[in-house]
Parts: C-alpha cells; structure tokens; sequence
C-alpha cells in the first residue's frame, strides 16, 4: 500500500504535464469518472457533504484491518474529480495518516483556489467532512485499545 | 450613450481574470460602481464626517444636510412625493424584515394572509415564515407562475380574495427577469383592500420607478445592485402608512424623548433609522441615483433591452440550451441549462475565460422546485455590458459546453 505522500507525488507527476487549464480540468474530470459506482440508495441527506453549491455525497466505513474506506459522488462533474482526488489519495490510509496529512498537493497542481471559501464547490468542506469522520474512526480505536 | 467613456467609470471592467480580460455577466447580484460614486464617499468620508442629527458643530450640520440630501435624491429618483416616505435601511433584506416587524405585526388581523408568489427572492419569503411564527393567526398564500415565468393573475386574483392584509410581491424577478404587470397588481389589491409592497432591487437599477404613480405602498431595494454601495437599501412607503407604524428597532436617532417611565418615537423617517446610519454609504447612493440620471434611466433601459436582444440571438446557436424566464415582458436576465450540465461545472469553467455569472440556486428555492431544477446558470446584464463581451461569452459557453459534454 503506497503512503499518502506516495499517491501525491503521482498525482502531481500526472498534473505537472499539463500547462493548459483545460486539460487539468479534463483530468480532473477524468479522475471523477475513476470512482466505483455508489450506491443511488446512499444519495441521501445523510451521506450529503454540506457546504457544496452541487450535491456532493461521501460514506466511509472503517476496514477489518482499520483502514478508513471512502466512497464518494457528485452529481457535477467537478466536483465529482474534487472528491475523486481525495479519495485517491486518502482511501484505505490509517485514520491517524488522514488526520494528519498536510495534502501540499492540492496547492503544487495548481487547485487550491478551489479550497477558498467562497468556492461552492467545497473541496474544503469534503475534506473537513473526510477528517472529521477520520477522527471518530481514530477515537473509536484508541478507546478499543 | 457613449459606452467607451462609461465603462471609463468602472475601472474593474478594465481588469484581467485568469489571464483574460473580465466579462462581467452577474450584475443582479451586484453591479459594479463607478468612480462618481467611491468620489462622493471618499470626499465625504476625507473631509466632511462627523455624525448626523445631533451635533451643533458645523461638521455635523453638514453632514446632516449631506444626508439629508441623498434621502432626497433617491426619493427623486423614485418618483416618491416627499423625501421623508425614504428610509434607508442595510439593504432590500433589511427592509423586508422592517415590513414584517413593523407593518405587517402591527397592522395584520387574525386570520388574514399575506400574499406572495412562487418566484420570490427568500428575501421576501423567509421574513413572512418568521413573522408566522410570531403570529400563528395570520397566513401565508403562494401565488403560481406559468411556466414562462410570468405570473399566474388568475391565481392572483383568486387568492386576493381569501382575507390577504398586504401583498408582497416582486417587481423584477432576479432569477427569471420576468416584470411583473405592477400596475394591475396594486389596483387589484387596493380593490381588495389589501396593501401592497413590491420588492424592487432588480427593477430600480433598470428602467424609472415612478413609485408614486404606481401607487405602491411599499417599495423596497438594495444600493449595490444599482451602482451604489453596499451596506445601503432603501423602505419606500407612503407617508400615511409610515407615521402610523410602530418602531423596528431601539436606539438613538430614531427617539423623540427617552426615560425611564416611557419613550416616545422621532417623526418619520428617522423613527425607522435607529443608531448612528450609515452615511457614507447613503452618500454613496445619492451619487449612484445621479449618476444613472445622467445617463438617463429611459436610456439604460433601452440600452439593457438591446443587450438581452443581441444576447438572446448570440446563444440562440448554443446546442440544447433551455432558457428558464420567457415573459414577454423581461428584464435583461437570461437564466438558462444546457443539456445536463450542472450549473455548477458550467460556472466554474465559464470563469477560466474570464466570463463572471451566477450559477445555483438565485436565492429562489422554491422556484427552481417549481422548475424541478437543481438550479441555473444566470447572465445578467447591465448598461455597461457591450456587444462584444456578448460575443466572448456566447463564444465560451459553446467550447465550455463541448468540453462538458463527455
Ligand atoms: C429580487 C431580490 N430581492 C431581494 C434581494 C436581496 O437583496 P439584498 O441581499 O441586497 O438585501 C435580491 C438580491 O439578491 C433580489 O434580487
């Protein structure tokens, strides 16, 4: 399993080809249609990642050998490859690496007007919602320990 | 109307967004301000502040009168009768929620309802949610729309019959741009006995007013959507009406005597303007009522009409564009989706050409549900909007929607 650093590194690699704004958006587009299908029944207030100008959905699940497992949607394209990156790059890490990964990518591929405020698109409210629920994950197996 | 020199007004038109120049298409939700305007606040603000309505000192007095003038120009530029039926509020929100505190509260009966329609701004929703909460005994009445956006008058005049003590309705929508026929709403209200506030904030910055003539009760709207400043709005009503309704808020300034044993309330329009108002900024608004007179509000608003033309043709070769909003009978606003791309998407890659819209949802929930729609993408134009930022934006939305459709 490769450490988050590793997979960031990658995708910067992968980013830093391209000089045209459109074909990182076509990228970004193209790493949303990457994720497994999830499920229409989770579409639902619930799983909703809020803070988003489109509808942004995410389940997580805690795997037998306690990593935090990621599943996300979007009904918009980009933010559909906004939630794709994260996933990428934080599925199936240890609660603990979530919680404390800097995630300098975002910046070094040229996104991160994507994580201001008035962004809508909320790249910093799925990333808020990821850490938040990586947290519990940690606090439940701390106190199982 | 020399739109070169205009647009010399307006500095941030001259300004590059990612790279290109900015096409600003989201002035329904704030226009841009010219020079005239920031002039007349930073004068006042460098060289003629001090607070109003209560020194004796010759700076207050001054700036008293500098106020005092604004209210003036801006009921002017109406067509109020007298400048006290003038109150400056925050904003079209603000004074809303003063109508719904103050009128509606104090004026209401058990068992009327205020009358609204489906595409309301939640600005003139939300306050009459929260004023039924207050007051269980009244009712809230929803009038329907067509589907061209225009407003369904056979509703309306059906549900005017069912006890409605006041109207509140949108001149202009903000996500259709459908006018409303205001003329006919007001007559049928007073015939129904009901009063009738009409919500003006993207219909002050587009074409003349006349409140007067229109005989509306109550008008309200916002300084910054009419190349004004933010932070600044405006409660019209009929100075009858007015001086019969109790305070909205507590303070100084709005106080004729205070003391322990009971206060009494300041004549209007102060009564309405608790604490210290904000100055620089109703300054600022009397600027941009001047400075739109110059233009010529008549030929700002053949100007807008022109541009809604010219836009309408230039998209009309957008394959799959639907256009939410067709009154007959519009504002230049163009609410539109193409195919199944999100608003969103849409909005995002728009603003990589430089082009500004608004995307989502408008403020108007309940319209869009109307619509079975998540939300649109919104260009909205005003004066200072050229041919050519037209063409660029009709341009990018055929290679924003070809890179979309995958
Ligand atoms: C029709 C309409 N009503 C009310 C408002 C609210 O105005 P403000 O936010 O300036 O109070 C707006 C602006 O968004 C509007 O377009």
């Amino acid at each position: 399993m490769k450490s988050i650093a590793e997979i960031e590194e990658a995708i910067i690699a992968d980013f830093s080809f391209l000089d045209d704004w459109a074909d990182k958006y076509n990228l970004l587009m193209d790493l949303g249609k990457e994720l497994s299908p999830f499920p229409d029944e989770f579409k639902t207030e619930q799983y909703r990642i809020q803070g988003c100008q489109s509808k942004v959905w995410l389940k997580s699940h805690l795997s037998q050998d306690k990593k935090v497992v990621l599943e996300a949607d979007s009904d918009a394209l980009i933010s559909k490859g906004l939630v794709a990156l994260l996933v990428k790059v934080l599925n199936n890490q240890t609660p603990e690496d979530i919680l404390h990964a800097p995630l300098n990518f975002i910046k070094e591929i040229g996104l991160d007007s994507h994580l201001s405020p008035n962004r809508a698109n909320g790249l910093a409210s799925m990333l808020k919602q990821i850490r938040m629920e990586a947290k519990v994950y940690a606090q439940q197996t701390a106190s199982a320990q | 109307m020399d739109i070169a020199a205009i647009r010399q007004d307006f500095p941030i038109l001259s300004r590059q967004v990612n790279g290109r120049p900015l096409v600003y298409l989201d002035n329904a939700a704030s226009s841009q301000k010219p020079r005239q305007v920031v002039d007349a606040m930073s004068n006042y603000l460098l060289y003629e502040h001090s607070n109003v309505h209560r020194g004796v000192h010759t700076l207050s007095q001054e700036a008293t009168v500098r106020y005092e003038q604004a209210r003036a120009t801006v009921a002017k530029f109406i067509g109020a009768s007298k400048s006290e039926e003038v109150i400056f509020t925050r904003g079209t929100t603000e004074s809303m929620n003063l109508l719904a505190w103050s009128y509606a509260d104090a004026f209401l009966t058990q068992g009327q309802a205020i009358l609204i329609s489906e595409m309301e701004h939640h600005a003139n929703i939300v306050p009459w949610q929260l004023l039924l909460k207050r007051r269980p005994d009244l009712r809230l009445l929803v009038c329907r729309i067509h589907d061209n956006g225009t407003l369904d008058l056979e509703d309306f005049h059906a549900k005017l019959a069912d006890q409605v003590g006041l109207v509140s309705l949108t001149w202009t929508s903000n996500a259709l741009g459908t006018i409303n026929p205001v003329n006919e709403l007001v007559e049928a209200a007073h015939n129904a006995g009901a009063k009738i506030a009409l919500d003006a904030a993207q219909a002050v910055p587009h074409f003349n007013l006349e409140v007067a003539k229109v005989g509306a009760d109550f008008v309200v709207f916002s300084g910054h959507k009419m190349c004004g400043p933010t932070g600044i709005g405006i409660l019209y009503g009929k100075l009858d009406l007015l001086e019969q309704m109790p305070p909205f808020m507590g303070g100084g300034d709005m106080i004729k005597e205070v003391s322990f044993s009971g206060t009494t309330f300041n004549e209007v329009p102060l009564r309405f303007e608790a604490g210290t108002p904000s100055i620089a900024e109703a300054i600022g608004l009397g600027a941009a009522c001047d400075y739109l007179t110059n233009i010529g509000m008549d030929q700002i608003a053949a100007r807008e009409q022109h541009l809604l033309q010219v836009a309408n043709q230039a998209i009309s070769e957008v394959k799959n564009l639907k256009i939410y909003g067709e009154a007959p009978d519009k504002a230049a606003v163009i609410s539109f989706l193409i195919g199944s791309i999100h608003p969103y998407d849409m909005g995002t890659i728009l603003d990589q050409y430089g082009i500004a819209i608004r995307t989502g949802h408008h403020c108007t929930q309940p319209l869009m549900e109307r619509f079975q729609i998540p939300g649109t993408c919104r260009a909205s134009f005003s004066f200072y909007n050229t041919e050519e930022e037209i063409a660029l934006f009709a341009d990018a939305l055929v290679k924003t929607s070809t890179m979309l459709n995958r």
